[in-house]
């Protein structure tokens, strides 16, 4: 029986056979007839797309409001209208008011800052310890693993508490440090890592060994670039979480300087703007933008990642 | 560090047998030596973060719920299970824990159905990537941005919701400000954010049943796209369907972004869950005995689906 090839784990297991050429293995996986369509009369192909037109437009409704209500003066936004396009255009005025009036660019620079700091504390601390698990045999390789998989099972909004409590006593809270140090390790990081790896064939750690390369320059010249895949996907959903998390940096600043996005945008909404939509949608539609952006360029990159991301 | 010199003496008697082959053990000992230090410096930031970022602090949860400490206070005591006896006893928790449920018992089945039917439609024809991308986005755009678009499209006056509803002679409402509507409402958003991830999952399920087995039902005369849904389609989708179930009510139990923006768990305690009881405890009240007690009672709800999971994807190992 197939059962086991089914689900998510799909996409693990194509790749831990074939982790290199990630992206041609997916492609080869892919049934060439598509099973449930076969036969698919006219009509019934009309309808499915109607009918995925209609669920498409409805699920794009919040992200097309929100950008129409940007481009509209607050006399049109208080005048019922359906209309998508403003008759008045003040789409200037309120991205000027939402980038000036607010922090926004520095809301958004603060996110960058994060998420990339984020992303590359954890790539140095994860792959190192993920080859560690994955081709050297040591006394606490098992515990170490063990520690994973329970880092695994923990939601992170269960270690707010204490790590609140440690951030003030080391005196970080409400700096970029505060918003950084809770993440800098990655149990999925590390687990995502352990399995690619392994499917690296040992041969090649010895071949590198013989040419004199030492276990560190492994790790980065040898079975980083080869589990790239698992490199982009997990730095994928690395940033997208730490970009649209709200809950920690809720708790851990207090200055607006040091806002992500998530968080930013809600103190604009909550001080500045509060009822004034316009430039509150100018200002939404600039924090879902950059990932918006990225994910219609790299979808399939995007989906892969957040979803073995999501599923751990 | 200290590992470097923990496990090397042991190693040293068990992987090195004195008796036999006496040329090349000095190298192949150094070797292993070398490959055990080297395995431990490699490991060890690693190892150290997770046991101080996410092993201690979880008995440091546990430890605290435990006493009446509240935050900044200089002095505590021990009050074993007096946190847990206040928060069960306490009916604006009991009110948060039952609207965490009603809210995951609207959001799971809402998005299982939605996510099933829109993958099923999109894998039986063309256009597939256009059609995933779009329902895909909700789930990775910011949340805390598309609930200020949502309390914009539910505005009671000025909101596209019910301005559609009286253009065609529904009755309106105050969606997020009505204690009967607001948690269906925010489910609404829970299902809408969460569906394109139930419909990718379902997709690579359905991507995974054989062509053979719909061979099969063609020639036994399942040859209707009904007939092949119900026989072989909804059979094989079984144990990923478990695994979305619990992997969405996992997400479900997380709810927070859309309550902190639109509702603050109001109007009354209407909207309030879990993890929003969590953060105002802990953080707004610095009630943090109690704030503890219910992040263990968050932690224990998580785990338990968690590890059902784990036993289910465990299961469907066992049938190859």
């Amino acid at each position: 029986m197939s059962v086991t090839r089914s689900g998510p784990a799909i996409t693990a297991d194509s790749r831990t056979v074939a982790p290199v050429p990630g992206r041609a293995a997916r492609v080869m996986t892919r049934p060439p007839v598509v099973a449930a369509g076969q036969g698919l009369s006219a009509p019934a192909a009309i309808i499915r797309h109607a009918v995925l037109l209609i669920t498409g437009v409805l699920i794009l409704v919040p992200f097309v409001w929100m950008v129409s209500l940007s481009l509209k003066p607050p006399g049109e936004i208080f005048r019922a209208s359906f209309s998508f396009f403003p008759q008045q255009w003040y789409a200037v005025q309120n991205y000027t008011r939402a980038l000036t009036e607010a922090p926004l660019p520095q809301y958004m620079l603060n996110g960058f800052v994060v998420c990339a700091v984020i992303l590359i504390v954890q790539i140095l601390v994860c792959a190192p310890a993920a080859y560690a698990l994955a081709k050297l045999e040591f006394k606490g390789r098992h515990l170490l693993f063990g520690l994973v998989l329970i880092g695994l099972l923990i939601p992170h909004q269960v270690l707010a508490l204490p790590l609140f409590i440690l951030g003030y006593q080391f005196g970080i809270l409400n700096t970029y440090a505060a918003l950084v140090f809770p993440f800098v390790v990655s149990p999925f990081g590390i687990f995502l890592f352990r399995q690619f790896f392994k499917a690296i064939p040992d041969d090649i750690v010895h071949a590198a060994r013989l040419d004199g390369l030492s276990e560190l320059a492994i790790v980065w010249r040898i079975m980083v670039p080869m589990a790239l895949p698992a490199v982009i996907a997990f730095s994928i959903f690395s940033v997208v979480s730490h970009w649209n998390d709200l809950f920690w940096p809720l708790i851990a600043v207090r200055d607006e300087n040091l806002m992500p996005p998530s968080l930013g945008i809600m103190a604009f909404k909550n001080e500045e703007a509060g009822n004034d939509y316009g430039p509150l949608m100018a200002a939404s539609t600039l924090i879902v933008l950059p990932l918006a952006v990225a994910f219609i360029a790299a979808q399939r990159w995007f989906i892969e990642g957040l979803t073995t991301g999501a599923i751990k | 560090m200290m590992a470097e010199i923990v496990p090397l003496p042991r190693d040293r008697a068990t992987s090195v047998p004195r008796s036999d082959n006496s040329g090349p053990p000095l190298a192949v000992r150094a070797h292993r030596l070398a490959e055990i230090a080297v395995a431990w410096a490699l490991a060890g930031p690693a190892l150290g973060l997770l046991v101080a970022l996410f092993i201690l602090p979880v008995f440091a949860v546990f430890a605290i719920a435990l006493t009446d400490w509240q935050f900044g206070a200089s002095t505590m005591s021990f009050v074993r299970f007096a946190n847990f006896a206040e928060v069960f006893a306490d009916p604006s928790f009991r009110v948060s824990l039952k609207n965490t449920i009603v809210y995951v018992l609207i959001v799971v089945p809402g998005t299982i159905v939605l996510g099933l039917v829109i993958a099923l439609l999109i894998e039986s024809g063309k256009c597939r990537a256009f059609y995933r991308a779009i329902h895909f986005l909700p789930f990775m755009a910011t949340l805390t941005a598309m609930a200020i678009a949502w309390e914009a499209l539910l505005h009671p006056t000025i909101g596209l919701l019910n301005q559609a509803l009286s253009a065609i002679g529904l009755p309106t409402a105050n969606w997020l400000r009505d204690e009967n509507t607001v948690l269906p409402v925010l489910a609404v958003i829970g299902i809408w954010q969460n569906l394109g991830f139930a419909m990718v999952l379902f997709l690579a399920g359905l991507k995974a049943i054989p062509q053979d087995l719909y061979d099969a039902a063609d020639i036994d005369g399942a040859d209707l796209w009904l007939d092949r849904l119900t026989t072989v389609t909804l059979p094989m989708l079984g144990p990923v369907m478990m695994f979305v179930v619990i992997v969405v009510a996992l997400k479900a139990f997380e709810a927070f972004d859309t309550v902190q923006i639109l509702t603050q768990g109001g109007p009354g305690h209407a909207s309030e869950v879990l993890l929003y009881t969590l953060y105002r405890e802990s953080f707004q009240y610095l009630r943090t005995g109690y704030g503890a007690a219910v992040t263990i009672v968050f932690l224990v709800i998580v785990v338990a689906l968690t590890l059902i999971q784990a036993r289910v994807m465990d299961k469907r190992v066992h049938y190859q």
